[in-house]
């Protein structure tokens, strides 16, 4: 009972987020908005037993991604956003079409509900110790391919936020 | 134990640690000034209580009966919720901060620490890491220019060094092979030749330290890292716009973050609460906090001295000493460790 | 005891809005937003499914999601970066020429 009064807790946190997200008009609401849904997402991933994932999910999205978000739109002073003839469109299409198709795939699930293997609270079976022996044994290859990835990430990154004379100039002869 | 009495007992634990913290934050404030003082060869504050004791509680009073001014060009939510986030964060992450051992109270017993999380440092990492959006969120939302290119630079630097900070500490969780504070510290108990201690510090990780304290300087925004609130260049950085018991809040939080990272370096590599333990019973049950406390003490004495002794850096010596010097370094201490415990279970006995 | 169609339906509704997000935002980071939306509402069926079957490779697929969309995030915002540069917005549809 518990469990199903967190749950509905922190998904309804999780909603209201993602909501708030469409209807601000400044995106750094929009952001922080973001911020509260993945807080609250893993809060949900401890529920579901996951402790590791959740405090990634905590360290990596929150405490990273969500600032460098942040930063670049205090770097770009990104005001409110603009109302177009393009946004009026996708809005009169796009939310009854959404909705709909939500609606219908919420009522399919839930018509064929089942229960999940009991993950009673505190009892934590997601451990440390066996995601790295996954990870490092049987998923190998796609971990290093991710980190050849961020590699490339890394440097495009870097390639395409300096200036572009900078690039074309080529490495600083005085550095 | 009953869910009652678990509750009853958690609820103490906490109050209890909160109070510790906040008077810990008060009086590192009152070190800071009476270290800085004696440095450049002054008093610091005497007039309040005997050596100035009471100097922390004449602050407060002080900072409750100030003006709270709000000007009228700041993004108001945000401006309110900067720095109650930030101090809410600094202050949550001594949760799962273990103090000592096992301690019992009448029949009932239990470990110095709110509770024990088998992934207690990854917590304290991500509740850290969401302590830079007080500091970005309150230059952001103060709407000048020096608050905003404080922030900037805040949470550029936060999101950098973190990277360097989390991979220092890789290699003492190679070692102890758990995330729990309790364990790793469990792991570095004994001696090395009847005298030398089992801290991670002296058993191959005195660079992972020298890394993490530098990173962690970097964390707080504390000399030689203070870029954010260099006052000569801009004001008080991201702080600038706020006053009163808002301004205290940012103050709290920075020597809260102090005292947290201390008690991690403390946890981590000087082997919190071990030291010599003697004497009768009851001086023995105290001992280890003791030890637990000695050490903070020391990390935070190091911190008011790096202050007063270095100068600052520049911003692109800043970024490139983390980037190009700190995190290859932290990645190299991770391989050796790593192949070093490698090399210890294939061969037993030769490290 | 939730059910797993629960943990779906959150999972479906916050991919719902991402999904939304990305059709009616005109700002180009809060379009970028909503795709990490997307992205968080497709993790947390990857983790309900884990603990579901009690199988632990369905955590292990989250970590990837998260590497892909910390390489998508810091790729993106230093296109944003670049595009912001030339054009000096940030609205989709004003940016929506090859040339300049």
């Amino acid at each position: 009972m518990l469990h199903l009064i967190l749950f509905l807790f922190f998904g309804a946190i999780c909603v209201a987020g993602a909501v708030n997200l469409l209807v601000q008009s400044h995106p750094i609401n929009s952001a922080l908005s973001l911020v509260v849904v993945m807080a609250s997402l893993a809060a949900e991933y401890l529920l579901l037993g996951a402790e590791f994932v959740a405090a990634v999910q905590v360290i990596v999205y929150a405490g990273a991604i969500m600032v460098l978000f942040l930063i670049t739109i205090m770097l770009l002073n990104a005001g409110k956003e603009e109302r177009t003839k393009g946004s009026r469109v996708a809005t009169l299409l796009g939310v009854p079409g959404v909705t709909i198709g939500a609606v219908l795939v919420a009522w399919t699930l839930l018509g064929r509900s089942s229960t999940t293997r009991s993950v009673s609270i505190g009892a934590l079976w997601g451990a440390p110790k066996d995601i790295a022996r996954l990870l490092f044994h049987d998923f190998l290859l796609p971990f290093e391919i991710t980190s050849v990835l961020i590699l490339i990430a890394i440097m495009g990154a870097v390639v395409l936020a300096s200036k572009p004379e900078a690039v074309a100039r080529g490495p600083r002869k005085d550095a | 134990m009953s869910i009652t009495t678990f509750v009853i007992i958690s609820i103490i634990k906490s109050v209890a640690v909160v109070g510790i913290l906040l008077t810990a934050v008060a009086y590192s404030v009152w070190l800071e000034r009476k270290v800085s003082a004696r440095i450049q060869n002054r008093w610091g504050p005497t007039r309040v209580g005997p050596f100035g004791l009471l100097q922390p509680l004449a602050d407060g009073v002080k900072f409750i009966f100030k003006e709270d001014l709000t000007q009228p060009h700041v993004y108001k939510p945000l401006y309110i919720a900067a720095p109650i986030i930030a101090v809410v964060f600094a202050i949550t992450s001594i949760s799962v901060i273990p103090f000592g051992t096992w301690v019992n109270v009448g029949h009932w017993g239990t470990y110095l620490q709110i509770t024990d999380l088998n992934i207690g440092l990854l917590v304290v990492l991500g509740i850290t890491s969401m302590g830079v959006y007080g500091v970005a969120l309150a230059g952001w939302s103060s709407n000048s220019k020096y608050s905003l290119l404080g922030g900037l630079r805040a949470s550029a630097q936060m999101i950098s060094y973190e990277v360097s900070l989390g991979l220092s500490l890789v290699g003492v969780v190679i070692m102890a092979g758990s995330l729990s504070l309790r364990d790793i510290v469990d792991a570095q108990g004994g001696v090395f030749w009847h005298f030398i201690p089992r801290w991670n510090i002296f058993h191959g990780q005195t660079l992972a330290f020298f890394i993490y304290m530098i990173s962690a300087y970097a964390e707080t925004n504390r000399t030689p890292f203070d870029l954010p609130e260099a006052e000569s260049e801009l004001v008080a950085g991201y702080h600038t716009e706020y006053s009163a018991m808002k301004f205290a809040m940012f103050f709290m939080a920075e020597y809260a973050n102090m005292v947290t990272v201390a008690c991690l370096a403390t946890l981590l590599f000087l082997g919190g609460w071990h030291g010599p333990i003697f004497g009768p019973p009851i001086l023995q049950a105290v001992m280890p906090v003791f030890w637990f406390c000695l050490k903070v003490f020391f990390f935070m004495f190091l911190y008011v001295w790096v202050r007063w002794t270095l100068p600052r850096f520049r911003y692109d010596q800043l970024m490139a000493f983390g980037w190009k010097f700190l995190l290859p370094l932290a990645i190299a201490n991770i391989v050796v460790t790593a192949l070093a415990v490698a090399l210890r279970a294939q061969y037993p006995g030769t490290f | 005891m939730v059910p797993l169609s629960y943990y779906l339906v959150l999972s479906g509704i916050l991919f719902v809005c991402g999904v939304l997000g990305f059709l009616i935002k005109r700002n180009i980071i809060t379009i970028f937003m909503s795709i990490e939306l997307m992205l968080n509402g497709v993790n947390l069926s990857f983790v309900a499914f884990a603990a579901h079957w009690h199988a632990l490779s369905g955590q292990v697929f989250v970590f990837f999601v998260m590497v892909v969309a910390a390489a998508e995030a810091a790729v993106g915002l230093a296109i944003i970066i670049a595009v912001y540069r030339t054009r000096e917005t940030l609205n989709v549809d004003q940016v929506n020429l090859l040339k300049l």
